[in-house]
Parts: C-alpha cells; structure tokens; sequence
C-alpha cells in the first residue's frame, strides 16, 4: 500500500459508509426527539411516553413545560 | 464501513453506560428536588382558581414511582442517542489527514458535545424544575434552545478554525484567537436570541439554584462517561487493528 493511495482513501468518505452514517445520524435524531421534545404528536402514544421520562427531560435540562 | 460499524457500536455501549451514570446522578442528587418542586407547583395550583384548558394533574398517566423509573429510560435513551452522535461524528473526522490521535478526539469531542450541548444553552436558558416556565412559551422556549445548542457547536467550529488558520503563529495568539472567535459566536447568539424570565415570584430560590445545578451534574455525568468509556474502547479497537502490522512497519524502519 502506497503513502499516496491510503491519504486518498482516507480523505475521501465512500458513498456507502456516507449514507448509513446519514441514515444513523436520522435515527439518532429521532430518539433525542422522542426521549426529550415529543408530546405524542410524532409517537402516537398519547402524553405516555412524555410523562414516563419527564424527570429524565427535566432532570437533563431540556425545555419541557 | 466494518470499521464504521465497529466504532458506532462502541459510541452507542459508552451512551448507554454514560447515560446510566447520569440516571444515577440524577437519581441520586436530583429527584430530592424535583420531589419538592412538584410539591410546590401542586400547592400553587391549589392556591390559583382553575383554568377551564389547563391541562389537570389528577389523571396522571404514570405515577411519580413510575417517573423515577422512567428517568433511567430517559437517560440511557439519551447517552445512547449522544454516544451515537458522537461516534460517528468521531468516524466520519478521522478519516481526514492530519486527523488527532484517537483518544484525543474521542475526548475532545465529548467536551465539545459538553460544552456545545450543555454549557452554551444552560447559561442563557437554565434548566427549570416543574413549577416553572409559562406554558405558552414552550414551543419557543425550545426552538430557541436547539437554536443554541447549533450555535453552540458552530462557536466550537469557529474555535478549532481559527486555531488552524494561525498555524504559523505562537501557541498563545492561536489559543487567543480559538477563545475569541468562540466567545464571539457565543455573545452574538446570546444577543440576538430571546430571553425568558419565567420564574414565579415565590419560587425557592435555593430550590431553583440546587435543581439547576443536580440538572448540570447528570449532563457532565453523561458527557464525562461517554467520554472516557468511548476513548478507551476505541483506543482497544485502534490497538487490535495496528497488532498485525506492527512487525512490517518495524522492518521498514
Ligand atoms: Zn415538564
């Protein structure tokens, strides 16, 4: 393996590894959603979800109510 | 991407113990307060004349036993979810040239994450107990608090550019110039940016004071967790991959 070829490789993010982390990035997103902003709009569960972690949201410093 | 999956699952098990360390900080520490905060927002509630679209506390979905256990849910979700971030923020970065070593960045992404997520947010909006804040700011409240934390990871970008710009300089202008352009990003959110004085009156102070500082406390328990478990599990996986070829390079050379 040549210097030049592993910088190139190196610099350079392949297509795939780029669109999971993308994908990875979402769903991640999606949880920090879940656990510390949904009010049931986007999980369907009423305040459910909302009231088991609201300490967690609190105690974490997240605007809540 | 083997390598990519390796280190997210190593970023996702270090959330998962960091967050379980801020359950347990936060547990510990912080539900003494949060116990007495909702003692006073249900004594005020009884005190003021009911509001006919005020959302009633009565019918509670989860009781405050299961809220404490919730908590450590929440927690675990949440390091889980930053660990996440964190370590593909830290897969997709090391594969630039010049890149620092693996702890280094694995620690001084969390601090960033710390300083960027916690830190910058929590000085211009402090965390409130139940009790306080004015439901119809909310929405608000929380736009302009991601609003923030985004701020607050562009002030760390800004940061680490300006000391890259001035390579040819001193160490002392270049860290000068790190904390000056932070600083800048940072004054110029909180400027530009509402502010909200929602506390009530006769709230405790030593209440506020004590919940927002249990609230600092299980983030840093977070972060510092994340941190550390991460570093040292990555730095085992970059020990493990450099083993076989140790020996050509040591010819090599
Ligand atoms: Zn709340």
């Amino acid at each position: 393996m040549s210097g030049t070829t592993a910088t190139t490789q190196a610099a350079a993010v392949p297509a795939r590894v780029f669109w999971t982390a993308l994908a990875v990035v979402g769903a991640l997103l999606l949880l920090t959603y879940l656990v510390a902003f949904d009010n049931g709009a986007v999980s369907q569960s009423g305040m459910l979800l909302h009231e088991l972690m609201h300490d967690g949201r609190h105690l974490l410093g997240v605007p809540c109510h | 991407m083997q390598s990519f999956i390796q280190i997210l699952l190593r970023g996702l098990l270090a959330g998962l113990v960091g967050g379980l360390l801020a359950g347990s900080f936060a547990y510990t520490v912080g539900e003494p307060w949060l116990d007495r905060a909702i003692a006073v927002e249900e004594a005020q509630a009884a005190a003021a004349p009911p509001e006919p679209d005020g959302h009633s506390h009565e019918e509670a979905l989860v009781s405050r036993s299961g809220q404490k256990a919730g908590l450590f849910l929440a927690t675990a979700l949440f390091g889980v979810a930053m660990g996440g971030l964190l370590a593909t923020a830290f897969a997709l970065l090391r594969r630039r040239p010049r890149a620092p070593g693996g702890v280094r960045s694995a620690l001084g992404l969390a601090a960033a994450g710390l300083v960027a997520v916690v830190l910058v947010p929590a000085l211009k909006y402090p965390p409130n107990p139940p009790g306080v804040g004015d439901p119809g700011t909310v929405t608000a409240r929380t736009v302009s608090w991601l609003l923030l934390v985004v701020l607050g990871l562009l002030a760390g970008w800004a940061a680490v550019a300006a000391h890259r710009a001035l390579r040819t300089a001193g160490e002392a202008p270049r860290a000068a110039a790190a904390a000056g352009a932070f600083l800048a990003t940072v004054g110029a959110a909180y400027a530009v940016l509402p502010t909200f004085q929602e506390v009530p009156g006769g709230f405790p102070a030593t209440l506020l004071w004590s919940f927002r500082l249990a609230t600092l406390g299980t983030q840093f328990a977070l972060w510092v967790g994340v941190g550390l478990v991460f570093a040292v599990l990555v730095e085992r996986l970059g020990r493990s991959a450099a083993a076989p070829t140790a020996t050509p390079v040591a010819v090599g050379a």
